[in-house]
């Protein structure tokens, strides 16, 4: 029971660190990023590329948070700001990511094959933590720590700082915005940068848990993504942790009356419903785009 | 003669699955040209493939009469489907046709005559080539008729103007409801054919890939007339073919030429063989579907 708990928490604060940088994009552009869950895979495998050269495991964190970053900068500047110049509605955006997902899932796996990696020998940390007569897997115990300090300081910095106040001017009305002053592009390259490097952190994180990242990692955190923003409400950051953890719990729960391979129709049949039923859900404030 | 008769031999599989594509193309653009992006297809491919295949192998039942049953239980299923999801647009459309995708793939791995994980194989190949190519042409004639008709200039208008397209009378959701469905047989049809064409099936083909895959072909190639979704499919089924050496670079191609195609030519590559003067007339494409 304690064990599933831990669990869920674990898994709800990978689903959470990956769906912030999706649901801040989207908040700020409009914009659903598909290139995203390649981001994720790319994290995973520039730490595996260093880790291989001999860089211990924290500093492999903070040097995917960096590559993904500037790829993300590199994504809006090749694929998203031509639109934005010309003024396309959001789905071209959104299309144009799924031509960038395509390409990095790809190059990942000319270089490293379809198959499960593995991270070298005794580079990712391990062991038990006893908290109370309780038995803790030390690894999931830090990456969670360091996935809530990440969503704290995300929530900080959209908050109060200057150019958390410029994000949300432009989410507002980017117009406006430009006109009062807020540097757009720069704004812009800010929420990628910042949207990317979390995502990429998320698959290092991810990659250390299972210790087997693959091409295709992140395919699954895509479409889980896709609920846990629909179910907190699309573009909402607040709504994006509660939709993350709601739904852990709910998977871990469903699988005392779901045989294993139906796991993820929960996942699915949670979006559906929310979308027909709520569909700005529980924590939006946007009206959707809906009749 | 011969030599003609070995290369058609050795490349008959190609054909067939460029014409199947041509038909997938098809069937998402219907919806595209009245603006909507959906992303069910590939679910409704898989339904008819699944259940006209298990018709055939369990219930021996004549090839036309499985792939007809398949084609209307597509249809059927995204009737009331289509007439739920229409209440969303943009983005919340795509993402819940999309969960709906795989609420399909997760419903084909939990069904016991799926044969679930394993796949589905002994699937009698009764797929003759010129079914495919038969059928393409005609539903891309019929297509294209609809497309000059009320029904066509309806699903333009909504696409345009949803708002005026209402306050001119257009019964919009119908509308959408109707591009729906009849892009669920097409799909349908074509899931039926291709499964009756290969041995085997397997519950991955018909996932978020192929759904991506069936978009980028109706995307690159172009809304604005029919013509755009079967240079789509031609272009990206034919030449990987002919670039064999270049295989494994398939992937990153594609997404060049879709990031390319939509920042540089966002009604498609067929717009490139219209004149100037039509080419303003016919302003449809990706850079329409909001």
């Amino acid at each position: 029971m304690v064990e599933q708990i831990y669990n869920a928490i674990f898994v709800g604060s990978i689903y959470a660190l990956f769906a912030l940088g999706f649901t801040l994009v989207f908040s700020v552009l409009d914009i659903l990023n598909l290139a995203h869950p390649a981001i994720f895979t790319v994290g995973a495998f520039t730490a595996l590329f260093v880790m291989q050269a001999g860089v211990p495991a924290p500093l492999a964190l903070v040097i995917a948070f960096v590559v993904c970053g500037l790829l993300g900068v590199l994504l809006d500047r090749v694929a998203f700001a031509p639109l934005r110049r010309r003024g396309a509605p959001p789905l071209s955006a959104m299309i144009s990511s799924i031509g960038v997902a395509l390409i990095l899932t790809r190059l990942i796996q000319l270089r490293y094959g379809p198959d499960l990696q593995a991270y070298p020998a005794g580079s990712v940390p391990s062991g038990v933590i006893e908290v109370a007569a309780l038995q803790l897997d030390g690894l999931r115990l830090a990456i969670i720590i360091i996935a809530l300090a990440l969503m704290v300081g995300l929530t900080l910095l959209v908050r109060r700082s200057a150019l958390g106040r410029q994000l949300r001017a432009l989410a507002e009305d980017p117009r406006a915005a430009r006109i009062l002053g807020v540097n757009v592009e720069r704004a812009i390259a800010a929420t990628f940068f910042i949207s990317a490097g979390l995502g990429g952190v998320a698959g290092v994180l991810y990659g250390f848990a299972t210790n087997s990242p693959y091409s295709q990692m992140g395919l699954p955190f895509e479409l889980k993504a896709f609920t846990v923003m629909v179910v907190g409400g699309m573009g909402s950051i607040p709504g994006a942790l509660v939709g993350a953890y709601l739904l852990s719990f709910g998977e871990t729960a469903s699988l005392a009356f779901l045989p294993s391979e139906l796991r993820d129709a929960f996942a699915f049949g949670l979006l559906f419903v929310v979308l027909l039923v709520r569909p700005n859900g529980l924590l939006g404030q946007k009206s959707p785009d809906r009749l | 003669m011969e030599g003609l008769n070995d290369l058609f031999f050795t490349y008959s599989t190609t054909i067939g699955v460029l014409g199947i594509n041509g038909l997938l193309a098809l069937s998402v653009w219907l919806t595209l040209y009245c603006g909507q992006l959906t992303l069910g297809n590939a679910a409704f491919m898989g339904i008819a493939a699944y259940s006209s295949a298990i018709l055939t192998i369990r219930a021996d039942l004549p090839f036309p009469l499985a792939l007809l049953a398949g084609t209307l239980l597509a249809g059927l299923v995204s009737l009331p489907l289509g007439a739920t999801v229409f209440r969303l647009r943009g983005v919340y459309l795509a993402i819940a046709t999309l969960a709906f995708g795989e609420v399909i793939r997760v419903a084909i791995l939990a069904i016991p005559a799926t044969g679930k994980g394993q796949g589905l194989v002994g699937i009698p190949a009764k797929t003759e080539l010129w079914q495919i190519y038969l059928s393409l042409a005609v539903i891309a004639y019929v297509l294209a008729r609809l497309r000059l008709s009320t029904v066509g200039r309806a699903w333009s208008a909504i696409r345009e103007d949803e708002v005026a397209a209402a306050s001119q009378g257009i019964a919009v959701r119908r509308y959408k409801l109707l591009a729906f469905v009849l892009g669920a047989l097409i799909a349908g049809w074509a899931g039926g054919l291709s499964a009756h064409l290969n041995f085997a099936l397997q519950p991955d083909e018909f996932g978020f890939a192929r759904a991506v895959q069936i978009l980028v072909y109706a995307v690159v190639g172009g809304i604005p007339n029919v013509l755009g979704p079967l240079l789509g499919a031609l272009l990206f089924t034919g030449l990987p073919e002919i670039l064999r050496g270049l295989q494994e670079y398939r992937d990153i191609f594609q997404g060049a030429v879709l990031v390319l195609v939509i920042v540089y030519l966002p009604r498609g590559l067929v717009t490139l063989f219209q004149l100037r003067r039509t080419r303003r007339l016919q302003r449809v494409g990706a850079a329409d579907v909001a």
